[in-house]
């Protein structure tokens, strides 16, 4: 089922579809029913495939001997060993535990983030601390001053939740570039990552210590070099706040900041505190250097918007994204990501001819609050250049901006909370570029 | 039989289950001095703030030493964030963008410098600052900081900050 020729004969096959908006996007339930063979076609991808026919008949060499045996950590694939966070380093030579590495989203295709590529951002390197000395401490304005150690953590009542992670930073080379740099989607959006947390609810350890009520603010405090340090309003502390000890069921990955970090949904990844050590219980923010300087933003008047917690509603294409060639015309599934610091994601339009006309793509559910949610919509390409675009709305009504308006809030230099519309150019020759509308 | 003192301890433990009724209670006193300075962070009002004190001159001497490499040669040159503005570099120096400079003394003394943080002296934590804030034409050269100076001072861009949780709590901007 591989080939030009089959894709075409489909294409010929989907012309006879109801489109749902302009340049070839379906409506879904168009497909119901239908029996197409999407193959090799169905997916745009930098991988070639290499893969050799059998004649019918042979026996593989697997199905003719026992395989391997039980093992007690599995791993991916070796065939998949390309999937890979992208790290990235602005200052190798001088500090290179000063990095990233992002989601490789281009590889993806559910909503969960796999443990081992949930992007990171460290700001003085990934401390390799002893778990079993570890302590959480609670103090400042509490009647009881408290410690607490990872065994009697592990006694308290827990929740469960899938929440996103994202950078104040993601996707920030498109704010600041004055044209659009050519790169894949892991290194230009990969610093958002999605997984279930499991951890006790900070509100029950504050209760413990006894919360004062002159205290509005938790400063807290993680047990790496640099003691990262962020202001959190009491409210969000005591609501849905908690401190997190499992990541899709496992114990957090260290550089998750295991043995615990704070979880704080739709808030801005750098305030959700790894190895997070102290709670130091004030009435004021501490204007820590993260809400000082590097996690404040520049506006366009020249006054700077401080304490912006909430990550704004957003969405991405995935699949086709950045540098990935198209397979020539025919029918694709259109795939992608939403989110919103606010709560759930309503709908997501996508366009398929640069945004004069929109469709409902389909939400994979269950929609959760403040999770990656997945979405697709089918698109039979003509092979004619074109833009794809995805604008996500969350439940409060919030809609994802166009660039430009996202710029006109901002001095040029600003790259945090970038949440504007990600359109990918489609070249006649089936390249996928990125590109400002 | 029961002492007038156990009776005590026991309504004691009650009422602390009472207010504990959403955990098992784990949790284990506190002593002050089980906190760690690092636990806390320096209020903009200087609570927080040491003993100790340092020049501008003082603080030029540990700056060469152990910051210039990555921050530049007086600290406009970077590469790494120079903290004197303007510059090409970095938009937000921390010298002119930060509200406070009582966090420059925290910063500093937790985190730098990059490969050995908290081996400052509060005396060279003190100078270093003082250094970036001369540096920034925010004090006088012959300034000293201290416990009760460093949070008298009055940084330029104080009243340009917009508290957006104030505002409008977590909606994004």
């Amino acid at each position: 089922m591989q080939g030009d020729a089959g894709v075409a004969t489909k294409a010929d096959n989907m012309n006879s579809l109801d489109t749902a908006a302009g340049g070839g996007l379906v409506d879904r339930r168009q497909l119901l029913g239908r029996c197409f063979a999407l193959g090799a076609g169905a997916a745009a991808s930098g991988l070639a495939m290499t893969g050799q026919s059998r004649a019918d008949g042979d026996l593989a060499q697997w199905v003719t001997q026992a395989g391997e045996t039980a093992r007690a950590y599995g791993m991916p694939a070796p065939e998949e060993g390309y999937v890979q966070r992208a790290v990235i380093q602005l200052y190798p030579g001088l500090a290179p535990e000063y990095g990233f590495s992002g989601t490789p989203l281009q590889y993806l295709r559910g909503s969960i983030t796999p443990n081992g590529l949930h992007f990171e951002v460290h700001h003085g390197g990934r401390p390799q601390l002893n778990a079993y000395d570890h302590r959480l401490m609670i103090h400042g304005l509490v009647e009881r001053p408290l410690q607490f150690d990872l065994a009697a953590l592990d006694r308290y009542p827990m929740v469960s939740n899938v929440h996103f992670l994202e950078c104040a930073g993601n996707s920030g080379r498109n704010a600041f570039d004055s044209g659009p740099f050519q790169i894949t989607i892991d290194q230009l959006h990969g610093l958002v990552s999605n997984a279930e947390w499991t951890g006790v609810p900070l509100s029950v350890l504050l209760d413990e210590a006894g919360v004062k009520p002159e205290a509005k603010w938790v400063v807290a405090i993680g047990d790496d070099g640099p003691g990262m340090a962020r202001s959190i309003p009491m409210e969000k502390m005591m609501g849905d706040g908690i401190l997190a000890l499992y990541q899709n069921g496992e114990r957090l990955r260290p550089e998750q900041g295991y043995p615990m970090r704070l979880l704080l949904p739709g808030y801005e990844g750098n305030m959700n505190v790894k190895w997070v050590t102290s709670l130091f219980v004030t009435d004021n923010p501490a204007h820590t250097k993260s809400e000082s300087g590097e996690y404040s933003e520049l506006l366009a008047d020249g006054q700077v918007a401080q304490f912006t917690f909430g990550m704004g509603v957003k969405s991405l294409i995935t699949h086709p994204s950045a540098l990935m060639t198209m397979q020539g015309p025919g029918f694709y599934e259109v795939s992608g990501l939403a989110w919103s610091g606010a709560g759930r994601i309503a709908r997501v339009e996508v366009s398929a001819d640069g945004g004069q006309s929109w469709a409902d793509a389909e939400l994979a559910g269950p929609v959760l609050s403040q999770a990656l949610t997945r979405f697709r919509i089918p698109w039979v390409w003509n092979g004619a250049p074109t833009d794809l675009l995805s604008r996500a709305i969350d439940e409060t009504g919030a809609v994802q901006p166009a660039r430009t308006a996202w710029k006109a809030k901002y001095a040029p230099s600003n790259y945090l909370h970038y949440n504007a519309i990600q359109p990918w150019r489609i070249t006649a020759e089936g390249e996928v570029e990125n590109v400002y509308l | 039989m029961f002492t007038s003192k156990t009776l005590i301890c026991a309504a004691l433990m009650m009422f602390a289950g009472m207010a504990q009724a959403d955990g098992p209670g784990l949790g284990q006193p506190l002593a002050q001095d089980e906190i760690p300075v690092y636990a806390r962070y320096v209020m903009p009002d200087g609570t927080g703030l040491p003993a100790g004190s340092g020049s501008v001159v003082q603080g030029a001497e540990v700056y060469l030493y152990d910051c210039s490499s990555c921050h530049g040669e007086t600290g406009a040159e970077g590469p790494i964030m120079p903290f004197v503005g303007p510059n090409e570099l970095w938009p937000k120096p921390a010298g002119l963008h930060w509200p406070h400079a009582t966090t420059l003394f925290d910063y500093i003394r937790r985190a730098m410098p990059f490969y050995a943080p908290k081996s400052l002296s509060n005396d060279e934590v003190y100078a270093v600052t003082a250094y970036i804030l001369f540096r920034n034409g925010v004090i006088e050269e012959d300034m000293v900081l201290d416990a009760v100076t460093l949070p008298q001072v009055v940084m330029p861009n104080t009243g340009n900050f917009i508290d957006v949780w104030a505002l409008q709590g977590d909606k994004p901007w």
